[in-house]
C-alpha cells in the first residue's frame, strides 16, 4: 500500500511538470500582455521594454518558464500584473471554492444517490421513469442556463435568497449556487446508481441474504449499496477536480471569490501567473482526488489489494 | 420499501429547505457605507501607473490633485494649488494653500508633488502614464527612447519652498495647468518612496477617503479621511465590491445587496427592471468611439480611397444603431472631441456636420467613383473578449451591405483578446479600418486631438500624417490666450473632417443603476459615480 502510493506521487511530478508548461505556453501565445497594460493607448515603447523587462518578458520563453519553475518550487507563484500576490490570492480563493466544492458533493452524494438506490429498487415504476426524465432534463440544460434562472427564481422573483454570495461566502448562502453546480453531476450519479443498484439487485448474495432473512435495511446498507457504490465512487472522486475547475461559470453568476472568479480575472488581463498558478494548483487537486478514489475501492471492495 | 419512502421524504426535504436555509447567515451592511461596484484593477495602484475606470475610482477617491474638475460641468477648479501662473505658457508657477496633509498625518509640501512627478518620469519605475510628463523640461534625459536614463530628476521641476514650485515646460502649452486635476499628477506621501511595498497593501494620499481594508481581488474598504482638507464627503464610506459579471452587479442592485453599479450590461437597458423604477442615470462622458482606418496602408492613403473613406461614414446609420442597440447610451457624434467640453471647451457639433449625416444614396455613388473598398471587401477588426463588439461592428456592417446592395461587401473580424488585438495594430497588421476609442484624461479638447492624431503620437494607430494639423495643434498649445488656442484647435479638426482618418461614430455616456438606500447618485463627466456626494439612507 505505501510504496503504491509513494509510486502514484512519484508519477504526478512529470504530469505535473508537462502541464504546467502546456499552460504556461498556451497563455504565452494569447498576445503580448504589455500590449494591453495601456489601454486604448500604445505604451511608449521605452515604457513597454521596461515592463517586458519587469515581467522577464524579453527573455526567451524557455528561460522564462525556469524562472517561474524555479520560483513555484520556493513557494513563490510570482506576482499578477497588478502587484497582486498569486499566493495570496489563491490562500484567499481555495477556501471558498473548496467550501462550494464541499456543499456540491454533499448534494451529490445525499440527493444522487439517494434518488438512485429509490429508482433502482423501483424500476419501471413512475417515480423511477420520473427521475430518469428529470435528470435527462437537468444534463441538457448547460450550468450557465440553470444558474441564472435559479438566481431569477429564488432571488428576484421570490427574494427568498440573496442573488449573490456575500464576500465571505458562508455556507448558509452557498447552498443554491452548490446546487446549481452540482446539477448536472447529480444526475449522472443518479444515473449510475440506478443502474448499479438494478444490476446487483438479482445477483445471488442478494438472494441470498434475502434467503437467510436478513432484514432489507441490512441488505440494501451492508450488501446492496456497498458493492454498487464502487463505479458511483470513482465518478464522485474525479468531479471534485471538474467541480473545482468548472466552477468559473457558477462563481461568476452568483460572484463567489473562489478559484473560477479569479481564474476569469486572470484570463481577462491576461496575467500568465494568475492562470498559470491557479491551474497549477487545480491540476494538483485533481490527481490527489484520483488518488484517493483508487484508495477508497479498497475500503470498499476487500477483494482489491495494491502492492 | 419503508426505507424507500423515508430517504426519499428525506431528499424532498431537503430540495425544499434550500431556500430557507440559504436565507439566514446575510452579513449586516454598515450603516452609512455605501456599496459599489468594481473591478480589479489592471496595474498596481499608483497614481501614474493607471489608466482605467477601476484603478481611477479609487485613486479620485483617496488622491486630490493641484487642480480638480468638477463633477458636473468638468471645469477645472483650484484644490490643493491656490494658484498656477504664467507670462509666457512656457514657465509656471505653482502656489499651494496651506493646510492640506496626508492621512498619515504628514504635510502636503512643494516636495510631493516633485517627488511623485519625478518618480513617474523615471523610465525604470515603468509608470504607463509616464508620457504625461512629457511637457516637462528634462523628460527626454529622465525617460529616453532608446538606452539608459542620463538622469533622475526632471530639470524643469524646481522647489522653491514648502508652498512654491515652478515648472518649465520644453514646449509653449497654455493649456497646462488645465491638465493638472488628472490624477497622475497627484502629491505622494514620503512613505510611498521609503517603504513603497507596505504603501502599496494599503495605499492613502490626501484625498477625502482611506483605504482601511484592501482584500486582493475582492473587496476594497474605504473609510474617510480626517486629515482631508476639503468638504466632507456625505457618507460614512465606500466598500468597492469585485463583480466579474456585471448582469450579476445589476440583479444585485435590483436586490438591494449593492447600491452603485455604473456598467449596466446592454441587454438590461432595454427593459429596465421595474423595481429600478427611475433610479437610472445616462449621462454624457467624455468618451468617444470611432473607426480608425489604416493609413500606414498605401490602398487606404490614395485620392480615391478618401472618397471610400467619405462613403462608408454617410454609409453608416448613426441615429438608428444608438437607438436600438444602445438604448440612446450613445448620442450619434458629430466632431471628433465630447459634448463634455461644451461649446467653450471647443466641442461643435458642425466640425463633421453632413459628412457624418446617414445618406445611402451619395455614399453609394462615393463608394462605387472611389473604386469600392481597397482589398474588394471591407473588413472591420474588433476585440472580441470584453465590451460586447461584435454587436455594433455586425450593426454597421448591416448599414453598409444595405447601402451597397450587396450583403457580402463588409464583415466583421473578431480578435480573440485585447492584448491580441493591440499587438496586431501596433505592429500595423491590418488592411481595413479597426474600432478605436478615446477616453478623455482630461477635460480639454487637446486630449481628444494630439494624442490621437498627431504624427507618431501614441494613440495614433492608423498612423496618419498631416504638417498641417501638426501645425495647428503646435501652434494652438504655444497659444498663450486659451480662447484663441480653442479656436485653432478646431481648425485642426477641420482637416480631420476633410480627409477623415477616422470616422466619428457616437459619444458615448457614462450610465448607472442604484439602490434605494442611496440619493444624490450622478456620474462625473469620466462616467465614475461622484461618491463624496452621495447620503445613504438606513
Amino acid at each position: 500500500m505505501g510504496r503504491y502510493v509513494i509510486r502514484r506521487l512519484l508519477q504526478m511530478i512529470p504530469v505535473f511538470i508537462g502541464t504546467t508548461l502546456l499552460i504556461f505556453l498556451m497563455v504565452n501565445v494569447m498576445g503580448d500582455p504589455t500590449a494591453a497594460l495601456c489601454g486604448d493607448k500604445a505604451c511608449d515603447p521605452a515604457t513597454q521594454a521596461a515592463l517586458r523587462e519587469q515581467f522577464h518578458l524579453d527573455k526567451p520563453l524557455v528561460q522564462q518558464y525556469l524562472i517561474y519553475l524555479g520560483n513555484i518550487f520556493q513557494g513563490d507563484f510570482g506576482t499578477a500584473f497588478n502587484g497582486d500576490s498569486v499566493s495570496d490570492l489563491m490562500l484567499r480563493a481555495y477556501p471558498v471554492t473548496i467550501k462550494l466544492t464541499f456543499v456540491a458533493i454533499v448534494f451529490e452524494i445525499v440527493i444522487g444517490i439517494g434518488l438512485g438506490v429509490i429508482t433502482g429498487l423501483r424500476r419501471g415504476k413512475p417515480i423511477d421513469t420520473g427521475v430518469l426524465v428529470l435528470t435527462l432534463v437537468v444534463i441538457s440544460v448547460p450550468t450557465f442556463v440553470t444558474g441564472l434562472v435559479a438566481q431569477l427564481l429564488f432571488g428576484m422573483q421570490w427574494g427568498i435568497v440573496k442573488p449573490s454570495v456575500a464576500y465571505e461566502a458562508p455556507l448558509s448562502e452557498l447552498i443554491l449556487p452548490g446546487l446549481v453546480l452540482a446539477s448536472v453531476s447529480l444526475a449522472y450519479v443518479t444515473r449510475l446508481t440506478r443502474t448499479s443498484v438494478a444490476e446487483n439487485a438479482r445477483s445471488d448474495y442478494v438472494r441470498t441474504a434475502v434467503a437467510k432473512g436478513l432484514p432489507r435495511r441490512r441488505i440494501i446498507w451492508r450488501h446492496l449499496l456497498r458493492n454498487s457504490l464502487i463505479p458511483v465512487v470513482t465518478f464522485i472522486g474525479t468531479d471534485i477536480g471538474a467541480l473545482m475547475g468548472g466552477a468559473i461559470v457558477t462563481e461568476r453568476i452568483f460572484n463567489i471569490r473562489g478559484v473560477g472568479y479569479q481564474l476569469y480575472q486572470g484570463i481577462l488581463h491576461q496575467s500568465s501567473p494568475t492562470v498559470v498558478g491557479f491551474v497549477t494548483v487545480l491540476v494538483i487537486v485533481f490527481l490527489l482526488a484520483n488518488l484517493i478514489v483508487d484508495l477508497l475501492y479498497a475500503v470498499l471492495d476487500p477483494r482489491i489489494r495494491y502492492a | 420499501m419503508r426505507l424507500g419512502l423515508r430517504t426519499g421524504a428525506l431528499a424532498a426535504a431537503l430540495v425544499l429547505a434550500v431556500p430557507w436555509l440559504a436565507s439566514c447567515g446575510a452579513t449586516a451592511t454598515e450603516s452609512g457605507v455605501v456599496r459599489a461596484k468594481w473591478g480589479d484593477p489592471q496595474n498596481p495602484l499608483e497614481p501614474a501607473n493607471t489608466n482605467e475606470v477601476n484603478g481611477g475610482k479609487v485613486l479620485d477617491m483617496i488622491f486630490r490633485g493641484l487642480k480638480l474638475y468638477n463633477p458636473d460641468t468638468a471645469e477645472p477648479e483650484y484644490a490643493v494649488a491656490k494658484s498656477i501662473s504664467s507670462d509666457d505658457a512656457q514657465n509656471f508657477k505653482v502656489t499651494l494653500k496651506d493646510g492640506w496633509k496626508f492621512a498619515d498625518g504628514t504635510k502636503v509640501t512643494s516636495q510631493s508633488f516633485v517627488d511623485a512627478w519625478n518618480y513617474a518620469a523615471y523610465l525604470p519605475n515603468a509608470q504607463i502614464g509616464a508620457d504625461f510628463f512629457g511637457y516637462i523640461d528634462g523628460y527626454d534625459k529622465v525617460h529616453p527612447d532608446k538606452g539608459k536614463p542620463t538622469a533622475k530628476k526632471l530639470s524643469g521641476l524646481k522647489v522653491v519652498d514648502d508652498t512654491h514650485f515652478t515648472v518649465k515646460l520644453n514646449q509653449k502649452f497654455s493649456l497646462f495647468p488645465d491638465m493638472l486635476g488628472y490624477a497622475a499628477f497627484s502629491p505622494l506621501p514620503k512613505k510611498f518612496f521609503t517603504d513603497h511595498d507596505a504603501w502599496l497593501e494599503k495605499p492613502f494620499g490626501n484625498g477625502p477617503y482611506e483605504v482601511t481594508d484592501y482584500e486582493r481581488g475582492g473587496r476594497m474598504k474605504l473609510r474617510l479621511n480626517d486629515q482631508y482638507n476639503g468638504t466632507k464627503p456625505r457618507n460614512k464610506g465606500v466598500d468597492l465590491l469585485v463583480y466579474t459579471d456585471d448582469n450579476t452587479a445589476y440583479t444585485d442592485v435590483v436586490a438591494g445587496q449593492l447600491d452603485v453599479t455604473d456598467a449596466v450590461p446592454a441587454e438590461q437597458l432595454s427593459n429596465l427592471h421595474k423595481d429600478i423604477d427611475n433610479r437610472y442615470i445616462n449621462t454624457p462622458a467624455g468618451i468617444i468611439q470611432t473607426l480608425m482606418f489604416p493609413m500606414y496602408d498605401k490602398e487606404w492613403a490614395t485620392a480615391d480611397a478618401l472618397k471610400v473613406r467619405r462613403g462608408i461614414s454617410l454609409a453608416i446609420n448613426r441615429e438608428q444603431i444608438t437607438d436600438k442597440i444602445f438604448q440612446k447610451t450613445r448620442i450619434p457624434a458629430k466632431d471628433w472631441t465630447s459634448p463634455v467640453l461644451r461649446d467653450e471647451g471647443g466641442y461643435n457639433p458642425d466640425i463633421c456636420g453632413d459628412r457624418c449625416e446617414y445618406n445611402p444614396k451619395k455614399a453609394k455613388q462615393l463608394i462605387d467613383e472611389g473604386g469600392g473598398f481597397p482589398g474588394g471587401r471591407l473588413v472591420l477588426s474588433y476585440n472580441a473578449d470584453t465590451g460586447n463588439h461584435k454587436q455594433w461592428i455586425d450593426a454597421i456592417c448591416n448599414s453598409v451591405n444595405r447601402v451597397m446592395g450587396n450583403s457580402k461587401a463588409c464583415v466583421g473580424n473578431p480578435v480573440g483578446t485585447f492584448a491580441d488585438f493591440r499587438t496586431q495594430i501596433q505592429s500595423g497588421k491590418f488592411s481595413g479600418p479597426f474600432r478605436s476609442g478615446w477616453q478623455m484624461d482630461y477635460p480639454l479638447i487637446q486630449n481628444f486631438l494630439q494624442p490621437v492624431y498627431t504624427t507618431g503620437a501614441p494613440s495614433n494607430d492608423g498612423k496618419w500624417s498631416d504638417k498641417r494639423f501638426d501645425a495647428l495643434i503646435n501652434k494652438a498649445n504655444a497659444d498663450p490666450d486659451p480662447k484663441s488656442a480653442i479656436k485653432d484647435f478646431q481648425d485642426s479638426e477641420r482637416i480631420l473632417a476633410e480627409q477623415l482618418p477616422a470616422i466619428p461614430l457616437w459619444y458615448q455616456n457614462g450610465t448607472a443603476v442604484y439602490g434605494t438606500r442611496v440619493h444624490d447618485v450622478k456620474l462625473n463627466p469620466f462616467s465614475v459615480p461622484v461618491f463624496e456626494e452621495m447620503t445613504v439612507n438606513d
